[in-house]
């Protein structure tokens, strides 16, 4: 066990904490629109609607995130017309790519979690605020969408891990997250187990943090 | 369509052999796994304190840190921890662990915690009485566990274990880092070679869902086989 390379290999990856963090609440912010929107999509009584809807989310939650992040980072890149457009400011940059691969991703697992919710939400609470009167957006936006995040809550707290352990295959289309500078500093020092404990505990810290932070808002919407 | 045709001129004979190398690394690392489960799930649902912390540490940091780490931690000190052993034994030679093993070996330490948990909740919810009218009928241990505690588990269990076996099916992908040639690599090869990189990962994509469907086919059968009498 090497403790001074314990030492110095902290700040490094603490620095490197902060690409991971970028990468998480950008992707969660975008995924969380995705998601609504495409559960939306899938309650539409239109089969066409509801059935893409569906397939966006088999595709992308059958196909492993990595081979994502490849056709959006090393596929896109190859039709020439894009090159052309606005388009390749974006996704010529490797972070904007994973970005994207990351939201599309976890915009399809959010997608599933929210159609459950409302699939779960009792008739008689919408029939109730629609014979007081109420229009079908007030009845969404004011029932349909706090009753549905109460629901999902937990499953959505599992479903953040999964998107911070999903931005480590960032270090793949060499952005430096916390698992690129881990495997820079472990190819150069051949020392993965320090590496390794350094870097997991960090992981495992913001795991911790997400976990209760989810705790916490499970207990402040539920009822009683 | 030349590009996936078999033989010399296409890539099709590769992607094949690639994809049944997935499956492989796959179902060693799925297997691995429950070898994990059968010794962590008695720990988690032991009587003493100490057992179920270890249990409770393994899944916790298997489940809490990414998958990519994990291989890295293998891949590179794989093969200094064995040598290490072995130097405690008398050997000195160099030993080099090959990336099937490393790769099946990591993913399975992952799908063995979550197949923990998913077997400690299945035998948490079968029904206590049915432990108890074992005690009574005096059973011996084996037929009270294979007979009775088992089928009930199992029927509780497979659904989620479809899960981790999806989980574990997606995970293998990430062994490509290691050189192991699986349909990622295979892929990032083709791709290399003939700059055609969004037709090769789109097809990998493809073969991915082909996987992810059939084994959802088949495990929708095996649940209903379990699921008789309900």
């Amino acid at each position: 066990m090497d403790l001074e390379l314990i030492i110095t290999s902290f700040p490094k990856l603490l620095n490197a904490t902060v690409v991971t963090l970028k990468l998480l609440s950008a992707s969660l912010f975008f995924g969380l629109f995705l998601g609504l929107f495409f559960a939306i999509l899938r309650l539409n009584k239109n089969k066409l609607i509801s059935g893409f809807a569906y397939v966006y989310s088999y595709v992308f939650r059958g196909t492993p995130l990595l081979v994502q992040i490849f056709i959006i980072y090393f596929g896109l890149g190859q039709i020439e017309y894009l090159r052309t457009t606005f388009l390749w400011v974006i996704l010529k940059e490797p972070y904007w790519c994973a970005i994207i691969a990351f939201s599309l991703n976890t915009g399809a697992y959010t997608s599933e979690i929210l159609r459950s919710a409302f699939e779960t939400i009792k008739p008689g609470i919408i029939e109730a605020g629609r014979s007081l009167g109420l229009n079908k957006i007030f009845i969404f936006t004011k029932i349909q969408i706090p009753i549905a995040i109460k629901q999902s809550l937990p499953a959505y707290g599992n479903e953040i891990i999964l998107m911070l352990k999903g931005t480590s295959l960032a270090s793949t289309v060499t952005l430096l997250d916390i698992t690129g500078v881990a495997k820079f500093i472990i190819s150069t020092t051949f020392r993965p187990i320090e590496v390794f404990i350094v870097a997991g505990s960090i992981y495992l810290f913001i795991t911790f943090l997400i976990h209760n932070i989810i705790k916490y808002l499970e207990k402040k919407y539920s009822y009683q | 369509m030349d590009l996936i045709s078999f033989g010399d001129n296409g890539w099709g004979d590769e992607l094949f052999v690639a994809t049944l190398m997935t499956i492989a690394v796959a179902v060693t690392a799925m297997l691995i796994g429950f070898l994990f489960a059968l010794v962590f799930t008695p720990l988690k649902l032991s009587k003493y304190k100490i057992l179920n912390l270890v249990a409770n540490f393994y899944t916790t940091v298997v489940r809490g840190v990414p998958e990519l780490l994990v291989i890295y931690l293998f891949f590179f000190g794989g093969s200094g921890a064995i040598m290490y052993v072995a130097q405690i034994f008398g050997y000195y030679d160099y030993i080099e662990i090959n990336a099937f093993l490393t790769g099946a070996i990591s993913i399975g330490i992952i799908s063995g915690a979550y197949s923990t948990e998913v077997f400690r909740g299945a035998i948490q919810s079968i029904d206590k009485g049915q432990f108890e009218a074992c005690h009574v009928l005096g059973l011996k241990k084996y037929i009270y566990f294979f007979k009775v505690i088992m089928p009930q588990m199992l029927r509780l269990a497979i659904p989620n274990l479809s899960n981790v076996w999806q989980i574990t099916l997606k995970d293998t992908s990430l062994i490509s880092v290691t050189g192991l040639v699986e349909i990622m690599r295979q892929s990032y090869i083709a791709a290399g070679s003939t700059r055609d990189p969004l037709f090769f990962y789109s097809f990998a994509a493809l073969l991915y869902l082909m996987l992810t469907y059939l084994s959802m086919k088949f495990i929708n059968k095996l649940e209903k086989n379990y699921s008789r009498g309900y």
